[in-house]
């Protein structure tokens, strides 16, 4: 027994310096462990609020979102509720799904793209930037069509690709302070950095209202946050990296059920 | 780098521990108390990602010190704590922070005299 432990320690030992050679190139340790929601450490009073759609800041956005989907725009197209009646059971599970590849395309497209697609193809209209008050609108009320379902994305066929390139943003080290995704939200979870308590960065509850935006944002506008505090160059909202991080981390919290929007501090 | 230790100071430069401490607590430099305990008084909302500093002074040589500021990765493969001194082998680095460490040389050895007085 004791002997087994030390040889158990001695493996250890060799594997981590075996990665450590290959630390400035090659992948983090991963430990597998249950999921963690940022939502597990607010503060009874946030939980509260977030729980509660009367008091909840970002239902402000889902309101907006169900007015803009079911009114016609101005100039004569076609409002989204046209071709997508009954949304409460047409678009149910769609947000849980995506980001999903495009057969057409080729590219992967999340819930913002999607929307997007739509005012472009069948609306004649602009697409919305991301962060703009319309796009957080939609896609909160979209998202939260589908409160309480499982994630449950395709990383299968023209997929994998992507969902590799995620796996491998999540776990290189990057910036000037040199540190990973996974080193935060796989390694040091539930430990304090200042005042934030760090979670799995499990992503049900975007668009997320958080407390120091004053205003809902969207899941890549989180990962630029991270990648701020890393001091490295950010990824544009909407780009491929994004969007791999995104199917990533949706993937590896399947089954989590979607809880948006939420607040965070 | 001898062991586990840098014993000759950066550039020959020499520490002033009161500097130090506020380039620790500075969140645009050191930003220490975002990951670690110290023993300072006051609402400073520390994390504890790293270990507490207290005693760090009495727990490792100036040496000791310097080499975790400067690249702790050296030692600790996994190691979350920043490398303070590095600028070869970066990935991604912002625009505004290329090519430059996080801290200066001097600036690593005013932290290393501060650290040293916490016994
Ligand atoms: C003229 C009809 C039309 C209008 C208007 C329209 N859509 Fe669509 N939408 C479609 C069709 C058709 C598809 C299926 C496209 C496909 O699968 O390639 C679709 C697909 C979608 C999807 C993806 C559904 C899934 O299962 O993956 C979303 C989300 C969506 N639309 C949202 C919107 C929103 C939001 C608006 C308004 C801004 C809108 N649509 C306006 C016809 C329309
Ligand atoms: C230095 C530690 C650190 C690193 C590195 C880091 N994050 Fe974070 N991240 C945080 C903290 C702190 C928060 C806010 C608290 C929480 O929810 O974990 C956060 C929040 C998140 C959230 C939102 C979780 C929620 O439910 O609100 C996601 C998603 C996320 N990070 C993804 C990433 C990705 C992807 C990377 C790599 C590009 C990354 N993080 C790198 C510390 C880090
Ligand atoms: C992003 C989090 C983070 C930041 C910021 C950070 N550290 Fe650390 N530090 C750690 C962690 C984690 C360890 C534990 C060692 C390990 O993981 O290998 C550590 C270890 C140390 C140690 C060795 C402690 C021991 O008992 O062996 C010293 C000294 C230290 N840090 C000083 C500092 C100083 C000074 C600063 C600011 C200039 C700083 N750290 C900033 C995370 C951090």
């Amino acid at each position: 027994m004791g002997g087994l432990r030390v040889l158990c320690i001695a493996i250890v030992l060799i594997h981590s310096h075996t990665i450590g050679a290959f630390a400035a190139d090659g992948p983090l340790r991963v430990e597998a462990q249950p999921l963690r929601s940022a939502s597990e450490f607010l503060s009874p009073a946030l939980r509260a609020e977030q729980a509660d759609p009367i008091r909840n800041r970002g239902m402000l956005w889902v309101e907006q979102g169900e007015r803009l989907f079911t009114q016609p725009p101005p100039g004569g197209a076609p409002s989204c509720a046209t071709c997508h009646a009954r949304a409460e059971t047409s678009m149910r599970g769609v947000a849980a799904r995506l980001p999903a590849v495009d057969a057409a395309s080729g590219q992967l497209v999340n819930l913002e793209g999607r929307v997007n697609e739509c005012r472009i193809v069948r609306q004649s209209l602009p697409p919305l930037d991301y962060e703009t008050d319309e796009l957080l609108a939609l896609t909160a009320y979209l998202t939260a069509l589908s409160n309480g379902e499982p994630l449950a994305v395709s990383i299968d066929g023209p997929a994998s690709a992507f969902y590799a390139y995620g796996q491998q943003l999540w776990n290189e080290r990057q910036g000037q302070l040199n540190v990973a995704c996974t080193q935060c939200h796989d390694q040091s979870v539930g430990r304090k950095l200042r005042g934030d308590t760090i979670s799995s960065a499990v992503p049900t509850g975007y668009p997320a209202y958080r407390l120091e935006w004053q205003t809902l944002g969207s899941l890549h506008r989180r990962l630029r946050a991270c990648q701020l505090g890393v001091r490295a160059q950010l990824f544009e909202l909407g780009s491929r990296e994004y969007l791999a991080l995104e199917l990533y981390l949706k993937s590896r919290a399947r089954r989590h059920p979607i809880d948006a929007p939420a607040l965070r501090r | 780098m001898a062991g586990d230790a840098i014993d000759t100071p950066l550039g020959g430069a020499t520490g002033d521990g009161s500097r130090g401490r506020d380039i620790a607590l500075d969140r645009g430099k050191g930003n220490c108390l975002i990951c670690h305990r110290v023993p300072i008084e006051g609402e400073l909302f520390p994390g504890d990602v790293g270990p507490d500093l207290s005693g760090i002074g009495a727990r490792l040589t100036a040496g000791q010190i310097r080499l975790r500021l400067v690249d702790q990765s050296v030692i600790a493969p996994l190691t979350l704590m920043p490398s303070y001194y590095r600028v070869d082998g970066l990935r991604r680095v912002g625009e505004q922070f290329r090519g430059k460490p996080v801290l200066t040389a001097q600036e690593i050895e005013d932290v290393v005299a501060w650290l040293q007085t916490l016994r």
